[in-house]
């Protein structure tokens, strides 16, 4: 089963591929949330929305650490550092866990309205419900990347896995970025 | 027990969605609160869909690859022979485009129906057959089912013919892809599902706030659109990557067939304006499920978000519809007037021309509902553009079919055909998209004759042209002409008939979407003659399923390259198509895909040089 076609196979060429793939799916999933976007202004427009800013400035920074040390993971796992890979990983889950805890369990408690709330409510959850439940996905990723790992799976040249969790992990704290001042900072009350 | 994968699927379904309403049931409960039948049917759906995947077998090799362990390559699995390998999961995209191919005929089958039985409704005024709420039902599922019909025909052409067309072994993603199919087939049972849940009022486009109010049969149109819609962007990553990366040695992205071009366009649109038809519909979801108040005005939300939302999908969707059939009329009106197409290259960009223009005009949906003044005028500009590109289509097959050496056989007459219906569809679109003109013409039978036009010259006579065309491809045998004739010669006036009786009460002030009509209107006559025209396509259809059936046993053999095409699908491979496509054989590009009557140039050649077929006349 050997054929020009098949020379593909060659590891470097599937990674290119796959890479690919990964980065058409974040072209797809950004429409979803710069629809949201759309929906955010179009009913609200310059609006504040009167949120608890030191829990805002809070998770946004959980997030951004949580950044920080996926792409640590991401490095050290490439240069063959097995534990330095494990520690960073872990701590990248446990700031990812704190996020949603602040997000949805504190922040949602504590909202002045809920989502049943008119307009604001229904952004304000559909915006931030959407955004978590991408950074619960990426928790989930990630486990099974420490599953993975902790059983010795990654070589430094062999870690699409690691690398593909990274990005996305990358690409939803990117989206939290600008969620974060759209949803907290901008606009009068 | 050896169940094949779709009875195990479909198993699966029915106990996954029983379990599904049956937490919800569960979780209200431990709530404190009633049973309630709205969000029990949705998680039981969602659940369903899922179990359906289980049980196929979709999930098996992804959670082997979750937990690190290593399958087996796509291209060495080994598949079933036989028919039976159509009804089970497989990675062999000729299976998968088949399969597709199924599913689409089964939601044409589906579809179709539909409207046979809302046309008698409306063969007569007065109120004979339905009442309001199930004519409204048939109305929107006719629609919906109809545009999965299309995209699941798009992603058949584009799954069995794309690879092959640009020398790949198979898709980028096989696993993806063999999901990508699956998937649907669960959203297409949610979806017909509707009907039973109190059916729905709002027609295909779903507008709120009806559709936050009506029967809860909505809830399932929207997740089973849902899901179809992530098919759809599955499908099309699969195809951008495969087209970008897989294609053979030797074959530049302007040397590649025409084909490739327009699903690559589609595929860019799918992939994101899907998106926004999904997260519209979700937000409607949320609405009627959570209370959430985007569409309802007393509430602070607004309506007309949804339609700028829906519509930044669905009028780019038009474009997925049509570039693919466009795709297929430029492929094949070269093997048929033996001349070479006319600005390969024009056409190549005429289709991402329309792909990006099309995200440009949504707003031509929305003149009459109440969008701001200003917008108007911008999106009458950008929807007139989209002519350009169309424009310059249209002059490649005409330049391509002068002085042609042109044969008949049935494919050709589809593609001629398609040429003629859509410019219909193409001449009829301008005074939609003129202000002053739509204000009349909005939300009435000529909106559902012109788009009536451009669906069947863009997709139905195309999808047929490639069957027939690439039908012995698959099966080693021809369908017979005579019997296809007869499909053409009985669909094609059919459908005149049937649309310009459209457009004619629709112009004298028929409203779409409404069950009855005043019989001093005078549309009794016109009706009927839609009526009839409908059920002779429906007849020619017949047909064709005839054709198609009885043609993969008795059908004349064909094993060769009977169009004489110089693609590599046909000049290089044996037909039916081997199962690894062109594995062990090397071929070289070495000249324009479309050089007919040339004398001695050649597309693709075997690199040893043995056996090579030159142009001979
Ligand atoms: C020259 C090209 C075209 C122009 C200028 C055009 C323009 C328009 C406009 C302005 C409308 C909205 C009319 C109204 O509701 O008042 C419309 C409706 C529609 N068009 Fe086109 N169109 C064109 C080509 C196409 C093509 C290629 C397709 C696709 C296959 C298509 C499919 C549709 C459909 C499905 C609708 C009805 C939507 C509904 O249910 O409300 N059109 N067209
Ligand atoms: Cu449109």
């Amino acid at each position: 089963m050997s054929s020009i076609n098949n020379a593909i196979v060659s590891y470097q060429q599937k990674l290119a591929i796959n890479r690919l793939g990964l980065w058409l799916f974040f072209a797809s999933d950004a429409f979803m949330f710069g629809g949201l976007l759309v929906a955010r202004f179009y009913l609200l427009g310059n609006k504040n929305l009167n949120l608890d800013q030191t829990l805002g400035l809070l998770v946004t920074s959980i997030l951004l650490i949580s950044s920080f040390f996926m792409n640590r993971a991401e490095v050290m796992v490439s240069e063959g550092n097995h534990k330095g890979f494990i520690t960073s990983l872990v701590i990248t889950i446990l700031l990812g866990i704190s996020f949603l805890v602040g997000v949805v369990g504190l922040e949602w408690g504590s909202a002045h309205f809920g989502p049943g709330d008119g307009a604001e409510g229904a952004v304000f959850y559909m915006m931030t419900g959407m955004h978590a439940f991408h950074v619960l996905t990426g928790i989930i990723f990630l486990s099974l990347v420490l599953r993975n790992g902790l059983n010795k799976k990654y070589t430094p040249e062999k870690h699409y896995a690691v690398e593909a969790s990274a990005n996305y992990w990358h690409f939803v704290d990117v989206v939290w970025i600008i969620y974060y001042p759209v949803l907290y900072l901008m606009g009068t009350i | 027990m050896n169940l094949s994968g779709i009875v195990k699927g479909i198993l699966f379904q029915i106990v996954g969605s029983f379990i599904g309403a049956g937490i919800m049931g569960g979780i209200r409960a431990l709530m404190g609160l009633p049973w309630k039948t709205e969000p029990a049917i949705v998680l039981g759906g969602l659940v369903g869909a899922i179990a359906f995947m289980v049980g196929v077998g979709a999930f098996k090799d992804w959670w082997k690859m979750a937990l690190g362990e290593e399958v087996t390559e796509a291209s060495e699995v080994v598949g079933k022979q036989g028919l039976s390998r159509y009804f089970g999961f497989s990675l062999d995209h000729k299976v998968i485009g088949i399969q597709y191919g199924i599913l689409s005929m089964v939601l044409l089958v589906l579809g179709g129906s539909l409207a046979l039985i809302f046309r008698v409704e409306l063969a007569q005024s007065g109120l004979q057959l339905l009442n309001f709420v199930q004519f409204n039902t048939l109305v929107g599922l006719h629609g919906m089912v109809l545009i999965a019909s299309i995209l699941m025909g798009i992603a058949a052409m584009s799954n069995y013919v794309v690879p092959l067309l640009i020398g790949a072994e198979d898709m980028a993603f096989p696993r993806l892809n063999a999901f990508s199919f699956w998937i649907a087939v669960p959203a297409s049972i949610i979806l017909m599902s509707s009907m039973f849940f109190g059916g729905f009022e709002t027609g295909w486009t779903a507008y709120p706030p009806l559709s936050v109010r009506g029967p809860m049969g909505i809830q399932m149109f929207f997740l089973g659109v849902f899901i179809v819609g992530y098919s759809s962007i599955l499908g099309a990553l699969n195809l951008i990557a495969t087209i970008l990366t897989m294609r053979t040695k030797g074959m530049g992205l302007f040397k590649m067939p025409i084909f490739a071009w327009s699903v690559l366009a589609t595929s860019i649109i799918s992939l994101t304006a899907t998106q926004l038809i999904g997260l519209s519909f979700q937000l409607v979801m949320f609405e009627r499920l959570f209370g959430m108040s985007f569409f309802t005005p007393s509430d602070g939300g607004n309506p007309i978000l949804f339609q700028h939302l829906f519509w930044f999908y669905s009028h780019p969707a038009v474009y997925i519809f049509v570039l693919p059939g466009l795709g297929i009329i430029s492929e094949l009106l070269p093997v048929f007037v033996r001349k070479p197409l006319f600005g390969y290259k024009w056409v190549a960009m005429s289709s991402m021309g329309i792909a990006l223009t099309g995200f440009l005009v949504w707003g031509h949906h929305m003149f009459t509902a109440g969008i701001e003044e200003y917008l108007r005028v911008p999106f009458m500009y950008s929807t007139l553009l989209v002519a350009v590109p169309t424009g310059v289509k249209f002059f490649s097959w005409v330049a391509t079919i002068w002085q042609g050496k042109a044969r008949f056989p049935v494919p050709m007459l589809f593609v001629l055909g398609g040429i003629i219906v859509f410019l219909l569809g193409g001449l009829t679109g301008p005074p939609n998209g003129t202000v002053s003109t739509d204000l009349h013409l909005h939300d009435t039978y000529y909106i559902v004759g012109h788009f009536h036009n451009t669906m069947f010259g863009g997709f139905i006579f195309p999808i047929f042209a490639a069957i027939y065309y690439w039908y012995p491809k698959i099966t080693g045998r021809r369908m017979s002409e005579t019997l296809g004739k007869i499909h053409f010669y009985l669909m094609t006036p059919s459908f005149f008939l049937m649309t310009f009786g459209q457009m004619r009460i629709g112009l004298l002030g028929m409203r779409r979407r409404i069950a009855d009509y005043d019989p001093a209107m005078g549309f009794d006559f016109t009706q009927l003659l839609i009526t009839i025209g409908g059920y002779l396509i429906a007849i020619s259809i017949l047909v064709f399923f005839y054709n198609l059936i009885v043609s993969a046993k008795k059908g004349e053999s064909a094993t060769g390259n009977i169009w004489n095409s110089r693609s590599p699908e046909w000049d290089i491979l044996p037909s039916p198509a081997p199962v690894h496509n062109y594995a062990g054989i090397h071929f070289n590009v070495v000249g324009e895909p479309y050089d007919y009557g040339l004398i001695g140039s050649k597309y693709v050649e075997l690199a040893q040089g043995i056996h090579q077929r030159e142009e001979s006349d």
